[in-house]
């Protein structure tokens, strides 16, 4: 009887550590192959593709998706658009969001607690979709750039991350300067800010992948604006003309038709464009892996 | 997480005299202002451009009580009172939506939050430094991903000709023929819930990883002399490490509960499941930008705001009653 428990004792651990690598491994798997299968349809012939079959790997190699997705000079611009919106909002964002936390994190500011509350608030509180969208037309922000930087310039929890650092830097550091003289937007700019580098990191990534990745402020304000198309915007136009050709059988026979004058499908088409827009956040997250996942604690833990 | 727990500190200090902040000893005056003037120089700009794209378009909310048309001027509107809000009430379509939104954000509340400790606490158990950090970095991928990519992967996986799901289904003879998962209602919200962890679960589970990591290793040493197994220190041990995280992040979230998401919902909705697609947001976005009802959307949206907020406090409030953590 004690044999035997010593026995299970011993070996229950290495049976629960294989099931739970086993367990990791599918969760590895089941997150990994949607890429791999997008990437595998996007360097796969259109037509062949159709036919069905394709899994990891491409059967019938090209780079026509890609040049389909290229030669139109809509995607050209839409990637300049995205890009550039989202060094502007990145650069800008945390410039004011730093700046606005170091204020915040000065215990004597009296202002510290009402501008707090005021952001804070703003996670709840939303005045809804058609009165901002009232603001941003009466502003006359519609179909211009600027609708995509100045709405979302500095958010509460951003701020929350930044401000949770700048209060764990040791207090002596602003004194001292203060000593000698130095004005709070110098104790900023010279002392704090060069300091905040990782939790920077942190909240550049946040607002970059956020900006990035919008695609509903296209939708609702500058949809009918050509040049103010972003990625994403026309990555959700190809989705809805994609979608109904998944589902709907009797579209199906219609969508063969097509792809015989083309060699590129719809489907092809939006797996390079899916890999296009992916690729930028597949290469940088890893990078500031390190820095997001402190700053996720600043922002959600308390001290 | 907001700017009172983190000065609870400062607050357990105040004393009557209100004009001055005894912890700091400083009061408003024009002299305070003067010294303070470069910290305000600051600050307060950016809070003036929070409170006019935050809070001044709390102004637009008069049109639910109108019967809004945009081509009259403001003194032109025709009043209606709580007209709109008994019209949505007593709407089918609104009841559906609001039922729609509820079951989603539950769904995706539960199943995210347990996915998210159940990731975690395997996570935990795994010994490889390497292999622990190669499946996070690949968990949290998804996250970053906008869901436009992210319905574009559900629609490919679900798709009846070649979608991944059902080639698996039919492999294992689960079903005999490829499902339309897409064009049916009642697979809908099952799809929204397992699409949500699949993007989420990675980004989840690093609270709660880290939470689990700064509990004090001698509770489990002293629950191995005392003879736990595996499932009792997680029980007794673990579970009540991270309690503190979870009543947090639970406040935050019922605050979402009729923020459901509606971009997957949006994306991945058709004619054929919108009696379970349709979130409120949808809602509004349709009566209010397509059709140009902005009276009933505005008021969908006032409904929606206040209570997100309500819900807050309220669960805020219970959390305090219970000692545990609170976020106000």
């Amino acid at each position: 009887m004690k044999a035997v428990a010593k026995g299970s004792s011993r070996l229950e651990p290495v049976v629960f550590h294989t099931l739970n690598s086993l367990f990791m491994l599918f969760v590895v798997a089941v997150t990994l192959y949607p890429f791999l299968h997008t990437m595998a349809v996007s360097f796969n012939d259109g037509s062949d593709t159709l036919a069905g079959g394709i899994y990891l790997w491409p059967r019938s190699w090209t780079l026509e998706n890609y040049k389909a997705v290229f030669v139109s000079g809509t995607i050209y611009h839409a990637a300049f658009i995205s890009v550039s919106r989202t060094v502007i909002s990145t650069l800008l964002g945390v410039f004011l969001t730093t700046m606005l936390a170091y204020a915040l994190a000065q215990p004597q500011y009296i202002f510290r607690k009402k501008i707090g509350l005021l952001f804070i608030l703003t996670m709840y509180f939303n005045a809804g979709l058609i009165p901002n969208y009232f603001l941003i037309k009466n502003m006359g922000l519609l179909h211009s750039f600027m609708v995509y930087i100045l709405p979302s310039l500095v958010s509460a929890f951003n701020l929350i991350i930044m401000r949770t650092y700048i209060r764990g830097l040791p207090f002596s550091l602003t004194e001292s300067a203060k000593i000698d003289g130095a004005g709070d937007f110098r104790i900023f700019w010279k002392i704090i800010f060069p300091l905040c580098t990782p939790v920077l990191a942190t909240v550049a990534l946040f607002i970059a992948v956020g900006s990035w990745n919008a695609w509903f402020d296209t939708f609702l304000y500058a949809s009918s604006d050509i040049k103010l198309s972003t990625l994403q915007y026309e990555m959700m136009k190809l989705l809805g003309s994609t979608m109904s050709t998944n589902n709907d059988p009797s579209m199906l026979a219609g969508g063969q038709n097509n792809q015989v004058q083309a060699l590129v499908t719809p489907a092809s088409i939006r797996s390079a464009i899916t890999i296009v827009t992916a690729v930028p956040i597949l290469f940088v997250y890893p990078f500031l892996q390190k820095y997001f996942v402190v700053g996720l604690n600043l922002g959600s833990v308390k001290e | 997480m907001s700017d009172a727990v983190l000065d609870k500190q400062v607050k357990k200090q105040k004393t009557r005299r209100s004009k001055v902040d005894p912890e700091i000893g400083v009061s408003l005056s024009w002299k305070t202002l003067k010294i303070q003037k470069q910290l305000i120089f600051m600050s307060v700009p950016i809070a003036i451009y929070l409170i006019i794209f935050n809070y001044v378009p709390v102004w637009g909310w008069i049109m639910a009580f109108q019967n809004y048309r945009p081509a009259l001027s403001f003194g032109q509107q025709e009043w209606v009172g709580f007209q709109q809000f008994k019209f949505l009430f007593s709407d089918e379509t609104f009841m559906l939506v609001l039922r729609n939104t509820v079951a989603m954000s539950f769904i995706n509340l539960v199943l995210g939050t347990v996915t998210a400790i159940g990731l975690a606490l395997l996570l935990n158990e795994i010994r490889a430094k390497f292999f622990k950090r190669i499946v996070q970095s690949i968990s949290y991928l998804p996250h970053f991903l906008s869901w436009v990519i992210a319905a574009g992967i559900v629609a490919t996986s679900l798709s009846i000709d070649d979608g991944i799901v059902n080639v698996i289904l039919m492999k294992l003879h689960l079903i005999k023929e490829p499902i339309m998962w897409l064009s049916e209602g009642k697979y809908f919200w099952g799809i929204v819930g397992a699409s949500n962890v699949w993007k989420e679960v990675g980004w989840g589970t690093i609270i709660y990883l880290a939470a689990i990591t700064s509990i004090d290793p001698s509770l489990y040493e002293a629950a191995s002399i005392d003879g736990a197994t595996r499932l009792q220190k997680m029980r007794f041990v673990t579970l009540p490490g991270i309690k503190a995280t979870f009543v947090i992040l639970l406040i935050m979230n019922i605050g979402h509960i009729l923020d459901a998401g509606f971009e997957l919902q949006y994306l991945l909705g058709n004619g054929l499941t919108i009696d379970y697609s349709q979130t409120i947001d949808i809602f509004v976005i349709k009566y209010g930008i397509s059709m140009g009802n902005y009276s009933l959307a505005t008021a969908a949206g006032i409904f929606k705001t206040i209570v997100s907020v309500v819900l807050v406090f309220m669960a805020n409030y219970t959390a305090k009653r219970l000692g545990e953590e609170r976020l106000i």
